[in-house]
């Protein structure tokens, strides 16, 4: 059995939580132009060029290209043959999101409880999703998720009658209700199908697919374009000024459901879709 | 490209009225900060009829929690974080005096009716650009609330400051009409 250490994923965290916040990816940063070449408004293309130049600086200069430099979101990819050694798989990744949340000057957001509301002061707990696959590896894919976009995310339980129309007419009321708040251009992921807790986790995953990435299933893939088209037509635009480009990308997951439901979450990322992977 | 206004503040009523919801302005002069708990706390002094820290008449405020800055830099990195929010404590604030708010996102309506009645502006800022904004802020200290942090009250003095005028003081609202402009 493979060991790996529980200093190594700390050491592998710490760094995912700086450079993402600090480079914005590829994928972004091409769907930036995507989005240039398609926009009509001319606020709406300043907003683009100036979020292009943003992440310019915050790359050349390892600066947060944003303020709200996230809860810490950590899916974990664990494969079966190996084993985690000098310590828990939990406290090396929140010690990870310790030292990169204060070595690489990010925001601290987290409250360590939602109603007494006091700063724990080191950006911890993190949100870990843990998944046991083959192999021997272990994957951190980290996401800085922005309290702006979260806030307009929304999960409904659909009736199996309400049907592909009903899910569309949700997810395209779900942004147009957002608005200029999540930061547009966004991110669309959606969730479908699953027990409640299921639709939530997997619309976040849908997040996690490369920006613009189509959907290696067919249909799946059709509904994406459909929705981005709709949600592109609401005229929201960059920053809600008004314009073209609502939506970078829509990413939907499903899963199987039970015959009495039809469970749907959408889960909206900012522009500054800031998400990072090691492999130990 | 479209022209750009320059404005000083505090805002006087001469420059509240020259601006229309759309128009793209640079800020200079001093801008206060707050968000969430120094909202909080002065709609909690203005309700006991006590006076805030801060005399707000005339003035900006930037709502924004910036990261914590680098040893030599100004400010971290500083973008409007979501006005809605601050929507429940906004009203009292205007009718106080506030002249103007940077933020992101929609106000409600109280706030915007507040806005034509007391002759204040709500300004956009780009959301996520909070290196690039950081640039345009020149001097930051802490005037008040020491102990909340990033959300403490931060007298920033900046110079061409970024922003569009999303509600001006006739009720034009830039995010209704960009959106009915571009739909389809």
């Amino acid at each position: 059995m493979r060991q790996i250490k529980a200093q190594e994923i700390t050491e592998a965290v710490k760094r995912l939580c700086m450079e993402a916040n600090y480079d914005l990816g590829e994928d972004v940063l091409r769907a930036f132009d995507r989005a240039l070449a398609i926009e009509e408004s001319s606020l709406g293309k300043e907003v683009l060029e100036q979020l292009k130049e943003n992440a310019r600086i915050a790359r050349e200069e390892r600066v947060p290209m944003c303020q709200d430099t996230g809860y810490a979101v950590v899916f974990v990819e664990l494969g079966q043959e190996a084993s985690i050694v000098g310590g828990t798989l939990e406290d090396a990744i929140n010690e990870g999101v310790r030292q990169g949340y204060r070595e690489g000057y990010l925001r601290k957001s987290v409250l360590g409880d939602p109603i007494k509301r006091v700063n724990t002061g080191d950006n911890t707990p993190a949100a870990i999703h843990l998944h046991l696959v083959p192999g021997d590896h272990l994957k951190l894919t980290f996401i800085a998720k922005g309290g702006g976009c979260e806030n307009m995310s929304a999960l409904k339980m659909l009736k199996p009658a309400d049907g592909v129309e009903g899910i569309k007419a949700f997810v395209v009321e779900t942004v147009r209700a957002a608005g200029a708040n999540p930061c547009p251009p966004v991110v669309v992921g959606v969730g479908i199908g699953g027990t409640f807790d299921m639709a939530a986790l997997l619309a976040k995953k849908a997040l996690l697919r490369p920006v613009g990435e189509p959907s290696s299933d067919p249909e799946t893939d059709s509904l994406e374009q459909e929705l981005l088209e709709r949600i592109n037509n609401l005229g929201i635009g960059p920053q809600g000024f008004g314009g073209r480009v609502t939506a970078l990308a829509v990413h939907v997951e499903k899963h199987a459901c039970h015959i009495a439901g039809l469970p749907v979450a959408v889960n909206l990322d900012c522009h500054a879709h800031r998400l990072k992977e090691a492999v130990l | 490209m479209v022209e750009e206004k320059r404005i000083t503040t505090p805002l006087s009523d001469e420059i509240v009225k020259d601006l229309r919801a759309g128009d793209k302005v640079l800020i200079s002069g001093v801008l206060y900060t707050g968000r969430d708990a120094a909202h909080k706390r002065l709609f909690d002094l203005l309700q006991a009829g006590e006076k805030p820290p801060v005399d707000l008449r005339g003035h900006v405020i930037y709502y924004v929690g910036p990261t914590p800055p680098r040893p030599g830099q100004v400010i971290g990195s500083a973008g409007p974080t979501t006005s809605g929010r601050m929507d429940r404590y906004c009203p009292a604030l205007i009718a106080q005096g506030l002249r103007g708010m940077i933020g992101k996102g929609g106000r409600s309506k109280d706030v915007i009716e507040a806005m034509k009645t007391h002759k204040a502006v709500y300004f956009g800022a780009i959301g996520g650009a909070g290196a690039l904004l950081a640039k345009k802020i020149k001097k930051s200290e802490v005037v008040a609330y020491e102990d909340l942090g990033a959300e403490a009250i931060h007298r920033l003095e900046v110079e061409d400051f970024p922003v569009v005028v999303v509600n001006d003081i006739y009720g034009n609202d830039l995010y209704q009409e960009g959106a009915r402009r571009y739909s389809r």
